[in-house]
């Protein structure tokens, strides 16, 4: 793997640091008036999450980190891992529950995702901003109450467990953000 | 269509840069202050380990793009110039961020016959009616490190620098020196304090960071001084050293640390020392970044956004 200056630290740009990939989210040159220069990254450990800032010299190196984002369909679960497709080349990679975490709640049979993948193996799965899932089990709440006064859970087709308007019924579609986990609107 | 031939900064900027460049020339002409315009591409370089000069190829012979106008206005000065100033575009490799570009604005100038505390004088009357600041504060590097950081950088060890250092930003790099973990400390930890809507004068460095100043009576501070303003580094300055063996001493040195980094040697400038040698007059300079002073006076957080085509 290609190693990287300092001075092509840019945000985005992947990188190895104690053994584990990482993204840099951001980075400032820092020159006292005289003497030694710096980078202060700040990095995302991709594997765990946590956000650390590191100080480098100037114009030191680093080792790349072969970690690639590609978009892939998600077939299914056999209950230990998430099985993923290249579109293109139909390759098929397993996304364990490390990998896929909390996002399993949004993942649906055929629909479009994007894979992360360090030396070739799934470390994270981003599902779309938005999913469109179905409701399968909410109270009843009132008929004809289309105002917006309240909230009530709702179970969706993944097993997502949901806030939505009171108007919301079992067997309707429902559009959620994935980000927020929050709902938008009912789905036609 | 692709809008990245555009300008990085309005045309209203533009026409700002403009009046900023007049304003100056009318301050030093109204002080009987010469303008010179030195060579950007000159035969030798700055021998400073950390700074980088870019090198074109003319002649069959490495010419440097000058990271100051320094010793050209040295010698300038020394051949009885009186007191000069300069507008110039100065060259820097690997600097990049939101305070810094490969290629920048500087104005530097030198007094003959003052000391830095006249020169301090000066730089906030410039500062001043550019940026309307009118606020001004005074403090020495040591006054820096207690306020801020609780401890006396005079008399720190190198261990408990490290430590103080990597209590604040985490884990450092290996071999760092007494200097860099001050550095370090000095520009994330004081500097972005200086200067809230006020021009902060710094003074009293480090002996050990005097670059081309004389030291103090004390000998453990120079006759160097920085100017801040909303945190961000405006201007260095220095009594300047004018002992030409002092000076060869300090490039010696330098040249020294650059082998042990595994980076290039430096010719060293003789001809600059030989105008040090005939004699440069007594005088303090100073180096104000012109585009910095333009983000403080309009407000911008990124140096890109006040030069017409940024890196």
């Amino acid at each position: 793997m290609a190693s990287y200056s300092t001075n092509e630290f840019r945000n985005g740009l992947k990188i190895m640091q104690d053994g584990e990939p990482c993204v840099i989210v951001e980075n400032e040159f820092v020159r006292p008036g005289k003497g030694q220069a710096f980078a202060r990254a700040k990095l995302r450990y991709l594997l765990t999450g946590r956000v650390v800032e590191r100080t480098f010299k100037s114009s030191d190196s680093v080792e790349g980190a072969d970690v690639m984002d590609q978009d892939m369909e998600y077939l299914y679960t056999d209950g230990e891992f998430w099985h993923f497709m290249d579109p293109a080349s139909f390759e098929q990679v397993a996304a364990d529950a490390r990998a896929v975490g909390d996002n399993a709640k949004w993942l649906i049979e055929q629909d479009s995702c994007m894979v992360t993948t360090w030396n070739g193996n799934p470390i994270a799965i981003t599902p779309p901003n938005q999913v469109i899932l179905e409701v399968v089990e909410t109270d009843p709440g009132l008929k004809g109450d289309t105002s917006s006064g309240g909230n009530k859970p709702a179970t969706l087709n993944t097993g997502a467990i949901v806030n939505v308007p009171l108007f919301v019924q079992i067997g309707e579609k429902i559009k959620v953000d994935t980000r927020t986990g929050d709902y938008v609107a009912r789905a036609k | 269509m692709s809008e990245l031939w555009r300008p990085s900064c309005s045309i209203q900027l533009l026409k700002y840069r403009a009046q900023v460049f007049k304003k100056i020339r009318e301050f030093f002409s109204e002080r009987q202050v010469l303008e010179v315009d030195t060579p950007a591409l000159m035969s030798c370089t700055v021998t400073d380990p950390y700074m980088n000069a870019l090198s074109v190829e003319l002649f069959e012979k490495s010419y440097f793009l000058q990271t100051s106008p320094e010793y050209a206005m040295k010698r300038l000065l020394a051949s009885g110039c009186g007191d000069i100033y300069q507008l110039s575009k100065n060259y820097r490799a690997d600097e990049r961020g939101n305070n810094h570009q490969p290629e920048f604005t500087m104005l530097e100038w030198y007094r003959t016959g003052w000391g830095v505390t006249k020169l301090m004088d000066e730089v906030f009357a410039l500062v001043n009616q550019i940026s309307g600041l009118e606020q001004r504060q005074d403090v020495t590097y040591q006054q820096c490190f207690e306020q801020f950081l609780n401890v006396n950088p005079h008399t720190l060890l190198l261990d408990e620098a490290k430590e103080l250092a990597e209590g604040r930003l985490g884990k450092l790099p290996e071999d760092l020196v007494l200097d860099d973990y001050l550095s370090l400390l000095f520009a994330t930890q004081i500097e972005p304090n200086l200067g809230k809507e006020a021009v902060v004068f710094v003074r009293d460095f480090p002996a050990s960071q005097a670059a081309l100043a004389k030291l103090n009576d004390d000998a453990i501070t120079a006759a160097r001084f920085e100017c801040y303003c909303e945190g961000i580094e405006l201007a260095n300055g220095f009594d300047e050293l004018t002992d030409s063996s002092l000076q060869r001493e300090r490039f010696k040195k330098d040249n020294q640390m650059r082998k042990q980094m595994g980076k290039p040697l430096i010719e060293l400038d003789e001809l600059f020392l030989q105008s040090l040698n005939s004699g440069l007059p007594n005088c303090s300079g100073v180096a104000l970044g012109v585009d910095r002073l333009i983000m403080i006076a309009t407000g911008k957080k990124d140096i890109r956004q006040v030069v017409p085509f940024a890196f």
